[in-house]
């Protein structure tokens, strides 16, 4: 009994692994091919979108060529696409549109020059606020020595204090 | 000393937003300087409307009007319309070829808009955008004046007038030692 009960699972396992062995790489490659295809595709798919939404749309008013169904953002994007599939690089393909177009159909700017002010600028302004907020509470924890002067009168605290205790029951 | 800081802090926020603005509102955004201004005309070739073929290198040694319309873009196009085929008809005999590209129309529209305003000049669509885009195009109607070594000289966004179109064909017509012959000759020194 005991012997069979132990055999049994080990042809079992046995048999799984010749057949699995056999089969992986077939399974494997099978696979590779499948999901390659749809994944190189998609790729410039996902170039071509990344391209799109950094491009202004030159027939809109601040749109993204993604963003914009016009006829001419649709060239625009068949255009970049055939671009990339032809084996240029995104980077290329960008500079090819701000030659044509100036910097002017990039969305952002170049961060470069002064437009890195743009960059630079908010974080300054957040320095310098942080800094009059830091001079102004200093000054403010100075000034309480002025205030050390004002007293309560200990009766009307007793008042106020009675009152509140009246008030929770 | 915090008296003349605190004076001073109002103008010195407000006068560099004031400043920018200023700029921005003067700049119009319509007016996107063209960075092909000197530069070689990007090549094209075109099928026209009658069935031939024009290719912009074998118009070299040319003065040529490159002029980017379409049938639905009203009024301007149909504005200067009249003043290119006015153009062609004046330049024909000179070195000069006005060459329209039709954009994003329909053959049809665009047929039709040639018979209206009786089109002589060679004409071709551009159907999927490549011309346009390659000449930076982001308006119609758009021309662009090419020297006879095929660099673009000039960008006119917007009708085209006869006045900007004589005065930059003459000019171009004009650096060419070869051209001093017959009418444009005295044209030039009147």
């Amino acid at each position: 009994m005991n012997g069979k009960l132990r055999r049994r699972p080990v042809e079992r396992s046995e048999r799984t692994r010749v057949r699995g062995s056999r089969g992986t790489p077939l399974v494997v490659f099978v696979l590779a091919i499948v999901v390659a295809l749809p994944l190189s595709a998609s790729s410039v798919e996902q170039q071509v979108q990344q391209i799109t939404s950094e491009l202004r749309c030159p027939v809109c008013q601040g749109l993204s060529v993604a963003d914009s169904p016009s006829q001419m953002a649709n060239q625009m994007r068949d255009l970049i696409r055939e671009r990339l599939s032809a084996g240029e690089s995104p980077e290329a393909v960008k500079a090819y549109f701000v030659e044509r177009y100036g910097e002017w159909i990039l969305l952002a700017p170049k961060r470069e020059g002064f437009n890195l002010l743009v960059w630079v600028l908010p974080f300054l302004g957040l320095g310098a606020g942080a800094m009059a907020l830091v001079i102004v509470v200093r000054r403010w924890k100075r000034q309480p020595t002025a205030d050390a002067s004002l007293t309560i009168d200990p009766a009307h605290l007793d008042r106020v204090r009675r009152e509140l205790a009246e008030d929770q029951r | 000393m915090t008296l003349t800081w605190k004076k001073l802090l109002v103008p010195l926020s407000v006068l560099p937003v004031l400043f920018l603005l200023a700029y921005g509102f003067r700049t119009d955004p319509r007016q996107v300087p063209s960075p092909l201004i000197e530069k070689e005309a990007p090549p094209f070739a075109l099928t026209l409307f009658d069935g031939e073929h024009l290719s912009l290198e074998k118009l070299r040694g040319k003065v040529v009007v490159v002029n980017f319309w379409a049938s639905w873009c009203v009024p301007a196009c149909y504005e200067e319309a009249p003043v290119l085929e006015a153009a062609w008809r004046a330049y024909r005999d000179s070195d000069v070829v006005i060459v329209g590209v039709n954009v994003q129309d329909t053959e049809e529209a665009a047929r039709e808009f040639m018979r209206r305003f009786e089109f002589s000049f060679p004409n071709g669509p551009d159907p999927r955008g490549k011309i346009s885009i390659d000449y930076g195009v982001y308006g119609i109607p758009e021309t662009f004046i090419l020297d006879k070594e095929g660099r673009i000289a000039y960008k006119h966004i917007g009708a085209v007038t006869a006045e900007t179109l004589s005065e930059h064909i003459n000019r171009l017509l004009g650096e060419a030692p070869r051209m001093e012959d017959r009418r444009k000759g005295h044209e030039r020194k009147t």
